[in-house]
């Protein structure tokens, strides 16, 4: 019985699978493809997590406005993740500081860890993607 | 160990090409087998077979062509990053292929490791 219960397991392997955002929003396409990425992940029943540092956190900012540039907008659409059962949000405390930010400035309600936390949530990843 | 690349930059601008190049043919001399490189970012311009270097440069296209006649590796471009790029089926390399995120993320799981090359 006990033998059949861990076949049955086999089948759905789920990973833990870290996705970083590093660098601001716009400036370069990795913010954005990222997103992208993270979305269809998101419908494969894995372990998603987000972990927002450095420039990543501006991804979160809110007020943003990229009429004057001709992009896309997307801030909105990280505060949806939890609608693609994405909700582990984890954003650099430090990060955030050095950036005058608080939580109160970003989109969506998030984990605000240490380095040395997220350091070590990356280190229980399976997989870890930097963007 | 089974293992999935996934490469984000473009050819010559980035070291990341030739770096996950001479990786995955350490990996495969050592033994391992490489399941796959994904091509993502500018990465997918990697897949283009219409780059022509000059003839004293290393020609990458054809590197990874090589790893996939000579290793039966995977190659695999995002059709998203790709569209946006101007990486269709009639400039790809031999024995690439145009493909969804969803085929990374099935080398996400299957595979003991995915590393990422690139900034």
């Amino acid at each position: 019985m006990e033998e059949i219960e861990s076949e049955s397991c086999d089948d759905e392997i789920v990973k833990k699978i870290m996705h970083v955002m590093r660098a601001a929003p716009h400036g370069t396409i990795y913010t954005y493809e990222g997103l992208e990425m993270i979305l269809i992940m998101a419908a494969y029943d894995q372990d998603i997590s987000v972990a927002f540092i450095d420039d990543g956190v501006y991804a979160l900012k809110k007020g943003q406005n990229t009429e004057g540039i001709e992009m896309k907008g997307f801030a909105k659409t990280f505060g949806a993740l939890d609608g693609y059962d994405v909700e582990k949000l984890y954003v650099d405390q430090i990060s955030l500081e050095e950036r005058g930010l608080t939580e109160d400035d970003l989109v969506v309600d998030v984990e605000i860890l240490s380095s040395a936390e997220i350091g070590k949530l990356m280190t229980e990843q399976d997989v870890v993607v930097h963007h | 160990m089974n293992i999935g690349i996934l490469l984000k930059e473009g050819p010559y601008n980035h070291q990341a090409a030739d770096t996950a190049y001479k990786f995955a043919e350490a990996a495969i001399k050592k033994g391992h087998t490489i399941d796959a490189v994904f091509f993502y970012n500018d990465g997918v311009i990697n897949a283009t077979k219409l780059m022509d270097p000059p003839q004293d440069d290393r020609h990458i296209a054809s590197r990874w062509a090589h790893l996939c006649q000579e290793h039966g590796v995977q190659m695999l471009a995002c059709i998203a990053a790709a569209k946006r790029r101007g990486i269709n089926d009639d400039v790809l390399i031999d024995c690439g292929t145009i493909t969804g995120l969803g085929n990374l993320t099935d080398i996400a799981i299957r595979n003991d490791r995915l590393i990422t090359f690139g900034d």
